[in-house]
């Protein structure tokens, strides 16, 4: 099939970016999303002009780097799928595609499609684990976990940390990607030690960073490749609250 | 070149109990005076870059990635072993190693592989504690399955997610460290050379990908934690950013490079579906223990599946394998697979697959139930080839998918570059000339949770005061490194880095993949050279060195692939024996199996890099089975 892309070039954060079109041929229907941006590279080097830069590496939807709005959407019109999982059996000949990279503050743009978002990593280092020493784990079967528990708390792990939550946001709030993990190790009891401190940190870290409030819009979860449910929102809402009645400050009880 | 594996005297189940004891340990306070540097935060890396932070040495670790918490590793999906014996059917620390060594068809080191299976215990019990939400029975203990044709149940997993909950385990574990001031993380930052100076490793030289500043930065000691290297066949089951680049780059220093070729082939990808396709996907080997494996009897049978019958369909591997059936190993199924296809058998647009059949499970236990064991891995195929598995049968085909050669090193797994330690995928392992499913996430975790923290002590404790001047050759290094980057750059010509890495790739596909002849690996090593000066003579590579560049730093990757795809075929042509995933056709039983030659091969090849003209140096390290006696395998 025959389409049109209109992708967004930017060279750098100082660069204001623009949209720039590009025909695309000869592109079958078994093809990936991220196939058809390699041919479109190939080509464009083979013209002498500088290839799309994009994010990838798995192409299996499971390390979350890919990641960009297609036609406003983040990682296109399927739901449960990363771009990289994307085929092009989801379009038509003769479309028209906008590609852009996520558009949120705390996210600033690297080059073209590319963003950084480092602001994740730094809202995990500030809590987003166990603290358990390495070599001093007692043996796996001292304590048991419910199934249920087990299962819930996979459900919020199975985060890739994409990045699509924050694009869909209105307010580019990562209350979802923060969520999931306060959620996962809530659930299990080697987590539940910290759970407290934990969300404290985590969210006081969230704001630093720039990202927004959530207000319940749930955009979030409908973009998330995951399907990671806005329940999670919810319960780091009750956990913060019942945090913030204790009013330890989150560093105090760290030490 | 030295090749001393420094093996600890004693019993094997007692050699890693008493090295600890005997190791001379760095006190507490002086650890602060060390600088480690880990380059790469995979499973085995991230492991290894929190531990010796924790332990109080300053750590510092790069990856390219734009996080620690995307690696490779995060796509594993089946599981982890360990001899937990927890369904208390027979397993034990002595089965998971003899299993390994078997599996490996004798071709790693005894006593490497025994520790590997002890620490196994210990991993499981480290992931849990970290809160890796394993899967669970109702009882609220942990489930097990069993995997790769083993015959205990010791996989332990987290959906088909295994890979990516441990990986995140570790990256926690690891941002923990960072918050600590222990570890100071660069990301996004590419090493393109080791640094050697008075015979040890001092240090590293990056590029960083974002501005392009080629950077020094020096240490006591060097872990390397790189991964594999199957991209170098183009089209593989690896992210695509697996490259060979830091090992390769390593070896030219003179890190002794072990059995490069052998590379393990996963016999359920899908197939590739056209010219342009970027990279192949697994599915989970345990599909064959429902599925049915066919192809027409007839050659360049166009029918759809369903309208071919029975009697038409040749079930080859319940046919040559009675006992084994469709659950033969990797490469015996792989290879048979290749054969129908090579002989006209091959079905689906390209005639490059082979059936692999739900029908009749279906038949059997219902759709209900076909779909709670498989449901996810259907979903996934269905997204992928747009064929629904439940009418049509799936289409499979082997591709690349490990590689179990690597840097050699010894049992504290350092490389023959004293300071230079090299972890997980990224060393020449534990799995000898074949790798067991899910025991590649068990080495990488044991070596850098228990294995690496330990070890690097007894060289550290050992380092003479009063570290030499390495200023000059850190110079000297950065100068070559920017001259190459240079000169990748300054081509020019027409052709785009990837057409050569596709070129490449099916060549070593063709000639060093599956099955490898002398004539073939003659050939390869013949066209190799040309098609490297071709490469550095049309390649064009647009943009600057100044910004982030990804064809730039795909075009580095591609060239130490064009030089180390040499490397392999000259090991493949070397080891003129059939073993493990290496096989050679003029070695075959009259069965049509990998036939081994204990009598001469028997060992580890070495490779030393000469520079120039100069063809590799093989050195040898004779292997012992003392507990797991030499045997042939067999699957009839
Ligand atoms: C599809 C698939 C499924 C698998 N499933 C299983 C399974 O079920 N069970 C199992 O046991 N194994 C499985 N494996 C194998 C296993 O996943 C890998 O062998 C293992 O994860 C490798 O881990 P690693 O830490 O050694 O390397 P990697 O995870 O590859 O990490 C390499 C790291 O090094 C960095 N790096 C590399 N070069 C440089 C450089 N020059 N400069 C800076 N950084 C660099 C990268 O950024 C990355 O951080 C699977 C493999 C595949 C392909
Ligand atoms: S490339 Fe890994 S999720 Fe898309």
């Amino acid at each position: 099939m025959r389409l049109t892309l209109h992708v967004w070039r930017q060279s750098d954060a100082r660069d204001p970016g623009r949209f720039e079109t590009y025909e695309a041929n000869d592109i079958s229907e078994s093809m990936s999303f991220l196939d058809m941006l390699d041919l479109v590279n190939e080509r464009l080097t083979e013209d002498g002009k500088e290839p799309i830069a994009f994010d990838h590496d798995c192409r299996e939807g499971i390390c979350g780097s890919c990641g960009m709005m297609i036609n406003g959407v983040p990682h296109g019109p399927k739901t449960m799928t990363t771009a990289c999982q994307l085929h092009m059996r989801s379009f038509s000949d003769g479309d028209e595609i906008w590609i852009e990279p996520w558009r949120a503050q705390a996210f600033p743009v690297i080059r073209d499609l590319v963003v950084s978002r480092d602001p994740f990593d730094r809202i995990i280092e500030s809590g987003g684990y166990v603290s358990v020493r390495t070599g001093s784990a007692p043996d796996a079967h001292t304590i048991p976990v419910e199934k249920q528990a087990a299962d819930e708390a996979m459900d919020a792990a199975v985060c890739i940390g994409c990045g699509a939550c924050v694009a869909a946001c209105p307010n580019a709030s990562a209350m979802l990607f923060t969520a999931a993990k306060v959620a996962h190790l809530a659930l299990m009891p080697q987590g539940a030690p910290e759970r407290y401190d934990r969300v404290l940190s985590m969210v006081e870290t969230h704001d630093e960073e720039g990202f927004g409030n959530c207000t319940n819009h749930g955009a979030c979860e409908v973009a998330c490749p995951k399907g990671i449910s806005v329940d999670y929102i919810a319960q780091l809402n009750r956990d913060l609250f019942r945090a913030t009645l204790s009013s330890r400050p989150a560093n105090e009880a760290k030490e | 070149m030295e090749l001393n594996a420094r093996i600890p005297a004693g019993p094997i189940e007692q050699k890693w109990d008493r090295h600890r004891f005997e190791m001379k340990l760095v006190n507490p306070a002086n650890k602060r005076k060390f600088d480690v540097i880990v380059v790469g935060t995979g499973l085995a890396g991230a492991a290894a870059a929190a531990t010796m932070g924790e332990l109080g040495y300053r750590v510092r670790a790069f990856t390219f990635h734009d996080s620690p918490r995307r690696a490779h590793s995060i796509a594993a999906q089946g599981g982890i072993n360990a001899a937990k014996n927890y369904q208390g059917d027979g397993d034990s620390v002595f089965r998971l190693f003899h299993d390994t060594v078997k599996g490996g068809d004798f071709r790693s080191r005894e006593a490497n592989v025994y520790r590997l299976a002890q620490l196994s215990l210990n991993i499981i019990d480290q992931a849990v504690a970290q809160g890796v939400p394993f899967a669970r029975e109702y009882g609220g203990l942990l489930a097990n399955r069993s995997f790769g044709g083993a015959q205990v149940s010791r996989t332990f997993y987290a959906r088909g997610q295994t890979g990516q909950q441990l990986l995140l385990g570790a990256y926690q574990a690891l941002q923990r460290q960072i918050h600590a001031g222990a570890v100071e993380m660069h990301t996004r930052q590419e090493m393109l050379d080791v640094v050697v100076a008075d015979g040890r490793a001092r240090g590293i030289v990056t590029r960083d990908l974002l501005t392009g500043k080629v950077e020094s930065h020096s240490a006591d000691a060097v872990v390397l934690a790189t991964g594999g290297y199957s991209n170098v066949f183009f089209l593989s089951t690896n992210a695509k950013l697996c490259n060979v680049t830091a090992t390769w780059r390593a070896h030219k220093r003179g890190a002794g490079f072990a059995n490069p070729c052998f590379t393990q082939i996963h016999p359920t990808c899908i197939p590739q579906s056209g010219e342009y396709q970027s990279k192949l996907t697994l599915m989970s080997e345990s599909l064959r223990n429902d599925g049915r494996i066919w192809v027409p009897k007839a050659k360049g049978d166009k029918r759809p599946a369903h309208q071919i019958p029975d009697d038409e369909r040749d079930y080859y591997l319940e046919r040559l394998y009675p006992s084994f059936g469709n659950l033969t190993p990797r490469d015996i199924a792989s290879r048979r697979a290749k054969e129908m296809v090579d002989a006209g058998h091959g079905i689906g647009p390209m005639e490059n697959g082979v059936y692999l059949d739900f029908r009749d499970a279906i038949r059997r236990m219902g759709k209900e139930a076909v779909s709670e064991r498989y449901g996810n891995l259907f979903a996934m195929y269905e997204k992928i080839t747009g064929d629904d598995p439940y009418e049509v049968p799936m289409r499979i085909y082997p591709a690349p998918h490990y590689t179990m050669g690597g840097l050699w090193v010894d049992y504290n797994l350092m490389s023959t570059v004293p300071g230079l330690f090299v972890i997980g995928e990224a060393n020449f392992s534990d799995h000898g000339a074949n790798r067991l499913g899910a025991s590649a996430l068990m080495q990488g975790l044991a070596d850098g949770y228990f294995v690496i923290p330990l070890t690097i002590g007894d060289y550290l404790s050992q380092l003479p005061d009063g570290n030499g001047d390495a200023a000059a050759a850190f110079k000297d290094v950065e100068k070559e490194v920017r001259d190459r980057t240079d000169r990748l750059l300054s081509a020019r010509g027409s052709r785009t880095v990837d057409s050569f890495h596709m070129e490449l790739g099916r060549l070593m596909w063709d000639l060093c993949g599956m099955e490898r002849t002398e004539e073939g690996l003659k050939d390869a090593l013949e066209r190799i050279p040309k098609l490297r000066e071709e490469f550095w003579r049309e390649v064009r590579v647009p943009g600057s060195g100044e910004s982030f560049n990804q064809s730039l730093e795909k075009a580095g990757r591609v060239a130490d692939f064009l030089e180390f795809a040499e490397l392999m075929c000259h090991d493949a042509l070397q080891r003129d024996e059939s073993c493990g995933a290496h096989y050679r056709r003029e070695h075959t039983t009259e069965e049509g199996e990998a036939k081994r030659n204990d009598e001469e091969f028997t060992h580890v090849s070495v490779w030393e890099h000469r520079g120039g003209d100069e063809a590799p140096r093989e050195h040898r390290e004779e292997l012992d089975f003392e507990h797991v006696p030499l045997s042939q395998r067999s699957y009839k």
